[in-house]
């Protein structure tokens, strides 16, 4: 205390220039309580104006409720690409004889055994601007050298790469669904006078459901948080809310925010299981 | 060897009895530092010779410097250290040492004396000593490219050229920081390399940088350890990216990697050790430290990489690389050839500035 003398203003401002800012006071007057929402209002892209009310922040600061929605639809997107992946493949598995089934469930499984930085490392390879996939397509002749497609260090990225990732997510709760199916049920239909659609449609797609809202909710909650794939594939247009908080952790240090942000990120899988329960029901979920 | 340097600079020979008579046990030391080769370089110069000299030490080398910061917090908080010993930049060094979860260093009492005699706080360069910090190497950021992507008649040579798409299209990797790239757009903007943190401390000084930045900013991609801004160079990714200068030295000298460093505006800092408070083995960990950062150690990581030693007595001991063979002074920061237009960061600059400017640079790389 012997440095700080009177005038204490200048003594403040000349220990540092934000003591002269009457905005700092009054951060510390509002943020002196046990409990307060600032980091959440900031997780809203919110902030509190000199009078103490909450109102949206500049525009070029407002960030984490865009990336919300981009981490919703990116994982949206991620599911729905299982979904058309898998399915497919699960129903081939269902109705092989079980010798070629368990042979193909390996091709399944390998990739799930595979560590996961390996995996990502390994789609790097591929889609780099020089990598395996590009030059095929310029030894073919299908682009030229300089029309190489950006395929990694963007969005495409991060849904390739997690889309392949979490394929088996898909493909195992739909397989045992399918497997319990009997196969008399399409027979049935069909000689009744179904066409071989209808009877996909209205008999055999309504009992995989129940195959489908597993592997869909799995999926989708395991890639709402994902981090080390967008991490390293996604570049800053395929970033996801988990990267964000990370961020927040490791280099920013801001720890309030981060644990805002991810508390809203458990919130709101919570809130999609509650839909998805009132929708479907949880108990019709199949895991195998 | 050991034995008698600690002779000649500590002043009791009691407790140098007593450290070696302690140390007999078992330990391993946690050494937390940037991986690749920059930790390859201080394994081969400090840590295998150290473990020779004392068999019962095992030092495990742990690649964490890039969060350095946040772990030794997260450590003292937890009340759990486990690291020993960090390899971390000065100006995080300097909020470490004001919130007391690293070790002030009595810099002439805990450090080695020059050959000649010399006291450490004159024999490190003027500026690196820090309360708590004890600087190894002066490094630098430099800007390097790949010779391929541009004709042969038109090769980049300056910072303004990486702000030029026009004339130098392609992709560039810059660090997912502020720092270097806020200075860099500044430089490329037309301001001395002398005035940059002048203007940067003004608002209308960071509009100007990061308007700069928003110029490329769609054939950006940021990377964030420094192993993998070579590797986006050697796989074809980038036309240019920007990386620390003994990495770019190791790819393109060691490696064979096709590129070239432009030291135009190369933005030079320190990087040295601290040693994190209520550590599990602080002595040996000052015994390992008064060792390793002697004259003659410090000279030893210049055969091995390309950062210059933070002392002075070191300068004439840097030779020859230990497996190439190459002169290493022509690839130094601070050769003349190379310092014509340096960028010193400026700490006290970061310590002051940086939480507003990396939370702004943060919400510019997302939108």
């Amino acid at each position: 205390m012997a440095e700080f003398q009177a005038p204490y203003q200048d003594a403040f401002t000349d220990a540092h220039r934000l003591w002269g800012e009457p905005e700092l006071w009054r951060i510390i007057q509002r943020e002196g309580r046990p409990l307060t929402a600032s980091y959440y209002v900031a997780a809203l892209d919110r902030e509190y104006n000199a009078a103490g009310e909450i109102v949206l922040r500049d525009e070029n600061r407002r960030i984490y409720v865009s990336l919300f929605g981009r981490t919703l639809a990116l994982s949206l997107a991620i599911t729905g690409m299982t979904f058309l992946l898998g399915f497919p493949i699960a129903y081939y598995l269902s109705i092989l004889p079980m010798r070629y089934a368990n042979l193909l469930m390996i091709a399944v499984l390998l990739p799930f055994w595979t560590s996961l930085l390996v995996r990502t490392s390994a789609w790097i390879v591929l889609l780099q601007q020089q990598g395996v996939i590009n030059n095929t397509l310029v030894a073919l002749g299908v682009i030229t050298d300089d029309g190489r497609f950006s395929l990694i260090y963007n969005q495409t990225g991060t849904i390739i790469a997690m889309t392949h990732i979490l394929l088996p997510f898909m493909v195992l709760p739909l397989y045992s669904v399918m497997r319990t199916i009997p196969p008399s049920y399409t027979r049935a239909a069909k000689s009744l006078g179904a066409t071989p659609w209808t009877a996909f449609r209205r008999v055999y797609f309504p009992q995989t459901l129940p195959g489908i809202g597993a592997g869909g909710v799995l999926v989708f909650i395991i890639s709402i948080g994902y981090y080390i794939t967008p991490a390293l594939v996604g570049g800053q247009s395929g970033r996801m809310i988990s990267n964000e908080i990370a961020r927040h952790i490791q280099q920013s240090l801001n720890w309030g925010l981060a644990a805002a942000l991810g508390s809203m990120l458990l919130a709101g899988v919570l809130v999609l299981y509650w839909l998805y329960n009132r929708l479907v029901g949880a108990d019709s979920l199949k895991l195998g | 060897m050991s034995k008698k340097l600690k002779l000649i600079g500590l002043s009791s020979v009691a407790s140098v009895m007593a450290l070696s008579a302690a140390a007999q046990d078992p330990v391993s030391l946690t050494v937390v530092s940037w991986g690749g080769a920059y930790t390859a370089s201080q394994q081969r110069a400090y840590h295998s010779p150290f473990m020779e000299l004392n068999p019962h030490v095992t030092i495990i080398n742990d690649d964490g410097s890039a969060n350095a910061l946040a772990g030794l917090r997260a450590q003292a908080q937890a009340g759990n250290v486990t690291w020993d010993l960090v390899d971390m930049l000065p100006s995080d060094a300097q909020l470490a040492c004001d919130e007391g979860i690293i070790l002030q260093i009595d810099h002439d009492e805990m450090l080695a004396a020059a050959p000649d005699g010399t006291p450490a706080s004159q024999d490190f360069l003027p500026g690196s000593l820090g309360e708590c910090f004890i600087p190894q190497i002066v490094y630098s950021t430099v800007l390097t490219f790949r010779p391929g992507a541009f004709p042969a008649d038109a090769q980049p040579s300056s910072i303004a050229d990486l702000f030029d798409v026009e004339n130098f299209p392609g992709r560039r990797a810059l660090q997912d920081r502020p720092g270097t790239n806020l200075e860099w757009a500044l430089y490329a903007d037309g301001v001395a390399p002398e005035d940059i943190y002048e203007v940067l401390a003004t608002p209308e000084g960071v509009d100007r940088a990061f308007a700069k930045l928003d110029t490329i900013k769609d054939h950006i991609i940021f990377w964030t350890e420094g192993a993998q801004a070579p590797q986006l160079l050697a796989d074809g990714e980038v036309a240019f990216a920007t990386g620390y200068n003994g990495r770019m030295f190791e790819a393109i000298e060691v490696e064979g990697m096709d590129a070239e460093i432009i030291w135009d505006g190369q933005v030079v800092e320190w990087d040295g050790w601290v040693v994190p408070a209520d550590g599990p083995n602080v002595e040996l960990v000052m015994e390992y430290l008064y060792w390793a950062t002697d004259t003659q150690r410090l000279a030893d990581q210049a055969k091995f990489i390309s950062y210059g030693p933070a002392r002075a007595s070191s300068a004439g001991l840097v030779g020859q690389h230990a497996d190439l063979g190459i002169d290493m002074a022509p690839h130094m920061p601070t050769n003349p050839d190379n310092y014509f237009a340096p960028i010193v960061l400026d700490n006290d600059f970061w310590v002051d500035y940086g939480d507003e400017l990396r939370e702004r640079f943060a919400n510019w790389m997302l939108q």
